[in-house]
């Protein structure tokens, strides 16, 4: 019986954090692999539609970003509310799309300058006239090859929030 | 003889110190999106050129200031665009030979398109519609050819144009002249010319 009754007194005992570090570490391990480090900081709102019939980018030396959307509440009293074109990390007039693109392009290798492509990250609020602007932009700098970046999902559900 | 035994290191704080790297990448993560709907420009022409079409080979789409989408004159829902769309461009209405269609499973309607490689998808947007219901309708029309095309891959060549395709972009850069990859890109050039994405958005008009 005493055999049983030995441990009655015995407070519960400590967890044991041991694996801890096991566990931290590998959740680490996973954010270093899984982060990509921005190139531009964001000025504008930029939330991008879904879509499922989306192909995967080339390669990330082949492609070139414009941001189209609102300006972010910060950069409304110098840009206004209306939507505006994000080159590289600042806001730019419409008239500076072929000068980006092409000093994008220049400075690309020479096999990669035919198959640049253009990744196209609008805003899903914004207005497509906008977009229209730049794409006729694109048209006369030549690049013509495009991306409507967007989240693979369903595109019904762009409509409903 | 006193033997030494170096002493331990502590280990106690490698979890903090752990706990500090994750933290800061958990706040720096931005996990890119690296997909998108491909599309491709027509160059830049001085002169419009004029392509009449017979009328029954455009699919006219137009998506209006209010986000409502107009598919050959008749107002309709974004879920039944893929359809409309899907039965005009495997219509096959040709009654000549030199047009007719033998792999097409349409009505044969003779009011809709004569054959999918003179098809055209017109679509036209409203500057003010918003940019959610521009990409919904490209995708669903874009979705109305991959449909046809994974039909006719599968019929062909038994896999679908999808996974064809998957296949082509996963396959090895230094293996390129392997001759099941030419195959296999010779095949997909076939389907694709089978249903050609004849997406054509509109020049935008001037107004002043």
């Amino acid at each position: 019986m005493s055999k049983f009754n030995k441990k009655k007194n015995a407070e519960v005992p400590a967890v044991n954090t041991a694996s801890l570090p096991d566990i931290v570490f590998m959740l680490l391990f996973f954010f270093m692999v899984a982060t990509v480090m921005r190139d531009d900081e964001l000025q504008i709102e930029n939330q991008l539609p879904k879509a499922n019939q989306v192909e995967k980018l080339a390669e990330k030396k082949k492609v070139v970003t414009i941001y189209i959307g609102k300006p972010s509440p910060n950069f409304a009293k110098q840009y206004g509310v209306t939507e505006v074109i994000q080159l590289g990390d600042k806001i730019s007039p419409i008239s500076d799309v072929q000068t980006y693109v092409n000093t994008k392009r220049n400075a690309m290798d020479e096999d990669d300058k035919d198959e640049m492509m253009v990744s196209l990250k609008v805003d899903q609020n914004s207005q497509v006239g906008i977009l229209t602007d730049v794409k006729q932009e694109l048209r006369d700098a030549m690049a013509l090859k495009i991306s409507y970046t967007s989240i693979e999902g369903d595109p019904l559900r762009n409509l409903k929030n | 003889m006193a033997q030494r035994n170096a002493p331990e290191v502590n280990a106690g704080s490698m979890a903090d110190i752990a706990f500090l790297l994750l933290i800061f990448f958990l706040v720096t993560t931005t996990i890119e999106v690296d997909s998108g709907i491909a599309s491709k420009l027509p160059p830049p022409i001085d002169t419009p050129i004029d392509s009449r079409q017979n009328k029954r080979n455009i699919f006219q789409v137009i998506v209006n200031s209010e986000n409502r989408i107009l598919a050959n004159e008749k107002d309709i829902k974004l879920k039944d665009l893929t359809k409309a769309a899907m039965s005009f461009l495997d219509n096959g209405g040709a009654t000549d030979a030199r047009n007719v269609c033998s792999y097409c499973k349409g009505d044969k309607d003779p009011t809709s398109s004569e054959n999918p490689k003179k098809a055209i998808i017109s679509l036209v947007n409203d500057r003010q519609a918003s940019y959610k219901t521009y990409i919904s309708v490209t995708n669903e029309l874009v979705k109305a050819y991959s449909t046809l095309r994974d039909r006719e891959a599968q019929r062909l060549y038994n896999e679908t144009y999808t996974s064809m395709n998957n296949r082509l972009h996963n396959w090895p850069k230094t293996e390129s002249d392997h001759p099941e990859y030419q195959k296999l890109e010779q095949q997909i050039k076939t389907v694709r010319e089978l249903f050609p994405r004849n997406l054509s958005e509109a020049e935008p008009r001037k107004t002043e």
